[in-house]
């Protein structure tokens, strides 16, 4: 089936089957490959992206169950070349490793503090508790988040 | 500056490995101490942070070629079988299906050491390989996998080293199920236990641990003509390119191996997997560029895991505390091919001890094969021996610490040599005073209340200084600025990062004029695998070596420019001028733009190890725990990890390590466990919900305490490797902060509730 949708504030169409999963029309179809695929079975948070502002596991969603939906990826969250003060300070606190997991948590990072601006650290710790990581111990995860939503509060 | 050709010798657990390797022949000025530094040591931000955050990051995974096709792998479902006969044709049928590799259409390709093929009828765990089928989509060769008809003789399993152990257990291999055994003997174990006037003795066990890093084995494929191109996720680009190119019958020349970004491997990732070699073949045939992939089931099952182990210590000690004899009597699983299990070694090498009698044995079973992984052995070795340790020191009277001070060494126990540097009395000092050592209960288990806390400690040591060879090329750019390339690989833990840090430091340049490209065995000097801790202390000097070099060269081509004599310039900041004449200066950009080839390379070396050091990394960590005794749930609440790694290049990644080893240790220490159904001989755990993994809830806080600043008896950049070390101490400490506060010894890893609640029910 067409359906219509908006990807990272563009509308798009696509041709899709009843089985396939989002996760694959956007790495396969639209190439965003940013969205990454750990355990397929909405484990691990790697495939996080927003879908009309909640983040969710895009290999647990159809591409038939978008239709009209807002979409945004990881590479949605910057601005052209112009980093989000969340993806600048995950490079500023140290949050990175390997860099798997990281477009996930910046997406699940960016849903928290737009829903919740002034987050203590139980609820970093709660929001993105469903993105794996094996590299980093996670620290400087939260650091990155704490300082991203100081900055964001104070330019508003 | 003047080279030499060595043989590279050092030791990794009983392995001696050589290598032919080119080195400075004169021992180099060391890279000055951090604080004269702007870079080096400094909390420089990752040089690959861009392309990670952004998304940008392309990973093997992520991989595209035109006319690319993919690979999907059928695996056995049997713990024990063989393959009676194999029917794809129904399989070929499915529209989209392009080829299918098996046992009968494939030239015996040896595997595993000889002990099995590429495609072996004899299939001996659940994950062995059967067929491999390529198809215009991953989805269609995933649906030709169940269309494959495969006629099995199921034949009897094990799955425990305990049964396997058995004399008439099913064998796994013609020659049974015993590996390669590790003895080992240091004086006379007898004759020290009867000079002990204390013993304590006691078995400890560990669980299997997975992998699991978050990106799945994989691979991309592609021939021009007899040339072989290899995208793969991996830790060793050489050893990959070695590997197929022995399978496939190549030279290594014709194999090129290509990683930029891979989402981490622990120790999983450092050869060649078979899908690589199927992708290859089914590439060759078909004529397309080919991806195989595994998935997070098979990456349960197949491609490694820290093996388990069951441990008998022994030690002997005077009143006072001093060892006459320890032992170390075990076994663990490695799986169903030639891998090890052993977990003596923290024993054999970490206290001063003149008697010492070690005898591991390495168990076939029916399951996926061990591979290293972060810290192999020393992991389970230093969660007995450190617990035993606390147990002996209650034992005595004596406090934990000073025990193991008692039994401090300043000389390697094997080669009865000095360490290049050892500061663990530092180590021990600085993280007690952080965790308040004086506070822990004195009386383990006495508080009242339901909610118990307790503090423990655990030491370790391991190798990580770095070896030769080990080579960097540096090239200088018309504009100014540098460019490295070097045939490591970042595997996520800042290798790019400090390589321009370093060289951005030792050539005065903004660090942004600094870039660097990794992991091409096509273009780039070669370096070892990253792993064992050895990739920062065996490229950083390489790399300072090509930085030095380049130096001299830009001096040398400035002298000639403004006609001043070499020894009259100065360096600094960028800039050559003369030391007498103010108007003769240059800067760099305008000494490489007037150079008539527009170029200018070095390559620098790792140079060779000192010659009668031993070298070692050392540390010790500290665990404060809260224990709930009604629901037997464990939390740490904060851990100090007090260590001696020489040189800090670059705080961040630093952190990003240790807290990343913390909570892989305390991952390891409190929820991981790989489980085999004893009856059916499957592993029960094959998703990420299955197998527990630390989430951020888990986390402790986590505080970093480098007591070393830079070690140069080892290489002028002075580093040793923080990888391992990271985890090596964290289940210890964090069994004995729990035993500090429960006062029951749990000797059995994971440390879940259940295991908690039995313990307090036994002792009350």
């Amino acid at each position: 089936m067409k359906i219509k949708f908006t990807l990272n504030k563009k509308k798009v169409t696509a041709e899709v089957e009843s089985t396939e999963r989002l996760i694959d029309l956007l790495r396969n179809k639209f190439q965003l490959m940013g969205t990454k695929e750990g355990c397929s079975i909405g484990e691990c948070g790697a495939c996080t992206i927003l879908m009309d502002g909640k983040a969710v596991n895009s290999c647990l969603v159809l591409a038939e169950q978008i239709e009209g939906a807002e979409i945004i990826t990881i590479e949605g969250i910057a601005d052209g070349e112009q980093l989000h003060p969340i993806q600048e300070n995950f490079i500023k606190a140290g949050a990175i490793q390997c860099g798997f997991c990281t477009p996930g948590m910046v997406v699940s990072s960016y849903e928290l503090l737009n829903e919740n601006p002034e987050p203590n650290e139980e609820e970093i710790k709660e929001a993105i508790a469903g993105n794996l990581c094996r590299c980093t111990g996670y620290k400087q995860i939260i650091d990155a988040v704490k300082i991203s939503a100081e900055q964001l509060r104070d330019s508003k | 500056m003047s080279r030499k050709i060595i043989k590279s010798k050092y030791d990794l657990y009983e392995e001696k490995i050589e290598t032919i390797a080119e080195v400075p022949s004169e021992k180099e000025k060391p890279l000055a101490p951090n604080s004269k530094l702007k870079y080096v040591g400094k909390d420089v931000n990752r040089y690959d942070g861009y392309d990670k955050v952004s998304g940008s990051a392309i990973y093997t995974i992520d991989k595209v070629l035109p006319n690319m096709v993919f690979a999907r792998v059928m695996v056995s479902p049997h713990p024990h079988a063989k393959i009676k006969s194999i029917d794809v044709s129904k399989a070929l049928k499915l529209k989209g299906v392009l080829h299918i590799i098996t046992n009968e259409n494939t030239s015996e390709i040896p595997w595993y050491y000889n002990t099995s093929k590429l495609f072996d009828k004899h299939l001996r765990y659940q994950g062995d390989e059967v067929a491999c089928v390529a198809a215009e989509t991953e989805k269609i060769a995933e649906e030709a996998l169940s269309l494959i008809k495969v006629e099995y003789e199921i034949m009897p399993h094990v799955v425990t080293a305990e049964s396997a152990m058995k004399e008439n257990a099913p064998k796994i291999h013609n020659n049974g199920n015993f590996g390669r055994p590790s003895e080992y003997t240091r004086g006379n174990f007898d004759e020290g236990i009867k000079q002990a006037d204390v013993t304590i003795e006691d078995t400890f066990t560990t669980q299997v641990e997975v992998h699991n890093p978050t990106e799945v084995h994989c691979s991309v494929v592609n021939w021009d003509g007899g040339k072989l191109t290899v995208w793969d996720s991996t830790q060793s680009i050489f050893s990959v390119r070695d590997n197929v190119a022995q399978s496939l019958g190549l030279n290594a020349s014709d194999v090129r191996v290509v990683k930029k970004y891979m989402g981490g491997g622990f120790g999983s990732k450092l050869e060649a997997g078979k899908y690589t070699v199927m992708a290859a073949l089914l590439a060759k045939k078909i004529g397309r560029p080919v991806k195989a992939a595994m998935n997070r089931r098979e990456m349960n099952l197949s491609v490694g895991n820290r093996p388990d182990s069951n441990q008998t210590i022994t030690i002997g000690t005077k009143k006072d505390g001093t060892f006459t004899a320890m032992s170390h009597i075990a076994y663990g699983v490695m799986g169903a091919y030639p891998s090890g299990s052993s977990s003596y070694w923290p024993l054999r090498s970490i206290y001063k001890c003149p008697n010492i009698k070690i005898d591991n044995k390495s168990i076939y079973i029916n399951a996926g094969r061990a591979r290293p992984f972060r810290a192999p052995g020393h992991v389970q070795g230093t969660f007995a021996l450190e617990s035993i340790i606390d147990d002996l020191a209650l034992k005595l009277g004596m406090d934990p610490i000073e025990l193991r001070l008692k039994n401090y060494t300043e000389v390697d126990q094997d080669g009865d040599v000095p360490y290049t540097s050892k500061l663990l009395k530092e180590a021990y000092e600085k993280g007690a005073e952080e965790i308040g050592w004086k506070n822990r209960n004195k009386i383990p288990g006495s508080q009242t209340g339901e909610i118990k806390t307790g503090i423990g400690m655990a030491s370790q040591i391991w190798w990580g200084g770095g070896a030769p060879p080990s080579y960097a090329t540096l090239k200088l750019n018309s504009d100014g600025s540098a460019k490295i390339f070097s045939g490591t690989q970042d595997i996520g833990t800042g290798t790019y990062t400090f390589m321009q840090q370093i060289a951005a430091d030792v050539l005065e340049i903004p660090i942004d004029k600094v870039n660097v490209d990794l992991g091409d065995t096509g273009t780039m000097p070669y370096s070892g695998g990253s792993g064992g801790s050895m990739t920062a202390p065996s490229v950083s000097p390489a790399v300072y070596d090509a930085a030095i070099q380049m130096k001299q060269k830009l001096i040398s081509n400035a002298a000639a420019i403004l006609e001043v004599d070499e020894s009259n310039l100065i360096y600094s900041s960028g800039n050559i001028s003369s030391k007498n004449d103010s108007s003769k200066s240059i800067e760099i950009k305008d000494v490489v733009g007037k150079i008539h080839e527009r170029v200018l390379v070095t390559t620098g070396a790792r140079n060779e190890n000192p010659n009668g050091y031993a070298i070692n990394s050392f540390g010790a960590q500290f665990a404060k725990v809260e224990v709930d005794t009604m629901t037997g749930i464990v939390r740490v609440k904060k851990i100090v990890a007090a260590h001696d790694i020489g040189r800090v290049l670059n705080r961040k990644t630093l952190e990003n390590q240790f807290y990343g080893g913390v909570i892989m240790g305390l991952g390891y220490a409190l929820m991981e466990n790989r489980v085999i159904d004893d009856y059916t001989g499957k592993v029960l755990t094959t998703n990420l919900h299955d197998y527990k993994m630390p989430t951020m809830q888990d986390m402790p806080d986590i505080k970093v305490i480098i007591v070393s600043e830079e070690d140069n008896l080892i290489s002028p950049t002075g580093v040793k490797g923080i990888g391992e070390p990271a985890m090596i101490p964290t289940p210890g400490a964090i069994a004995n902060a729990v035993f500090n506060a429960i006062g029951v010894r749990i000797k059995s890893l994971p440390i879940t509730p259940d295991k908690i609640l039995e313990a307090l029910n036994s002792k009350s």
